[in-house]
C-alpha cells in the first residue's frame, strides 16, 4: 500500500488547515482512545489523571499529533521521519502495534468532528492509508 | 444477555432519533466502498462504482445505506435481545450472502466516524464508547449464525 500523488496532496491540504488545532485534534484523539478502549490505559500507568481531560493526556495526544506533523513533511519517506520514533516504540516503549491502529480510528473521529462535511470520503482515505503507513513504520523494527 | 445503564440508552436512543437514516446510511455506506474498495466485490450488481463521485452518486447505494440504518434501528427497538432479532439476517449473511465478518467491523468503524462529522464535539469520547459498544453488539449478532 503506497500513497499516490493525489492522496498526499490532500494529506498535506488537511494538515495545513488541521496544524493550528493539532494539540488539541491530538489530546481529543488520545482522549478517545482511554475511554473507548480503556486497556489502553496500560501504557499511561504514571499519568496522575487518566481521564480525557486530564492535562497529561492531552499534552501528550499534542505529542502525537507532532509527531504526525512530521511525517506530513517527510511524507516522501514516512520511515526516514520516524526512525527514532519506531525505534522508541520496539526497544523502550514496546506498545502492541494492535494500539496503533485502535489509535488511527479514534484520530480519524477527531478528525472527522473537527471537520465535518470536509472530511470527504476520499480525504478518509487518503488519511487512513497514511495513519496505516505510519503505524507500520512504528512497528518496523519490533522484530 | 448484554448489560445496558439508562446512560448507555439514553446516548443511544437520543442519537438515534436526531438521525437521517438515509443520509447516514449513504454515507456510511458510500465511504465503506471508498475507504476499502475490495467491499465493492459484494455489490457487483451495483453498476458504476468506478470513484468516489460515481459511489458516492450511485442511487443502489443510497437504497442499501438507508436499508441498513433501518435494520440498526430494529436492534435499537431490542436493544435487549439483539442476538434473537438478527438471527435471520445473521442467516442471510452467513449463507447466502457470504459477507466475511471482518466487513461489519469496518462498516462499524466507519459509521463512527460519519456520526463524528455530524455531531461534532457533541459526539463525546464517552458517548462513542457507548456507539462502539452497541455495533459491537450488533456485530456479534450478525456473525452468530456463522460455522
Amino acid at each position: 500500500m503506497s500513497l499516490s500523488a493525489h492522496d498526499k496532496e490532500l494529506i498535506v491540504k488537511v494538515w495545513t488547515k488541521i496544524s493550528p488545532k493539532a494539540a488539541q485534534i491530538g489530546g481529543d484523539a488520545l482522549g478517545r482512545l482511554i475511554v473507548v478502549f480503556p486497556q489502553t490505559k496500560i501504557y499511561f500507568s504514571h499519568f496522575a489523571d487518566l481521564s480525557p481531560s486530564s492535562p497529561q493526556i492531552k499534552a501528550h495526544g499534542a505529542k502525537v499529533l507532532g509527531a504526525i506533523g512530521e511525517a506530513v513533511s517527510g511524507i516522501d519517506n514516512v520511515s526516514a521521519s520516524l526512525s527514532k520514533l519506531s525505534e522508541l516504540h520496539a526497544y523502550n516503549l514496546r506498545v502492541d502495534p494492535v494500539n496503533f491502529k485502535l489509535l488511527a480510528h479514534t484520530l480519524l473521529v477527531s478528525l472527522s468532528a473537527t471537520l465535518g462535511a470536509e472530511f470527504t470520503p476520499e480525504i478518509h482515505l487518503a488519511w487512513d492509508k497514511f495513519l496505516a503507513i505510519i503505524a507500520a513504520v512504528l512497528s518496523e523494527k519490533y522484530r | 444477555m448484554v448489560h445496558w445503564t439508562d446512560a448507555e440508552r439514553e446516548a443511544i436512543n437520543t442519537f438515534w432519533a436526531k438521525i437521517d437514516h438515509e443520509e447516514v446510511g449513504h454515507q456510511a455506506l458510500t465511504r465503506v466502498l471508498v475507504v476499502y474498495p475490495w467491499t465493492q466485490r459484494y455489490f457487483s450488481t451495483f453498476g458504476n462504482l468506478s470513484n468516489a463521485t460515481a459511489i458516492a452518486g450511485n442511487p443502489k447505494v443510497r437504497a442499501h445505506g438507508k436499508r441498513v440504518l433501518d435494520a440498526l434501528g430494529d436492534a435499537i427497538t431490542h436493544l435487549d435481545n439483539v442476538s434473537a432479532t438478527y438471527a435471520k439476517l445473521s442467516q442471510l449473511h452467513s449463507e447466502k450472502l457470504h459477507v466475511d465478518p471482518e466487513n461489519f467491523r469496518l462498516l462499524g468503524e466507519t459509521l463512527i466516524i460519519v456520526l463524528a462529522g455530524h455531531f461534532g464535539a457533541a459526539f463525546t469520547p464517552t458517548i462513542q464508547a457507548t456507539w462502539q459498544k452497541f455495533l459491537a453488539v450488533v456485530i456479534a449478532a450478525l456473525s452468530k449464525q456463522y460455522h
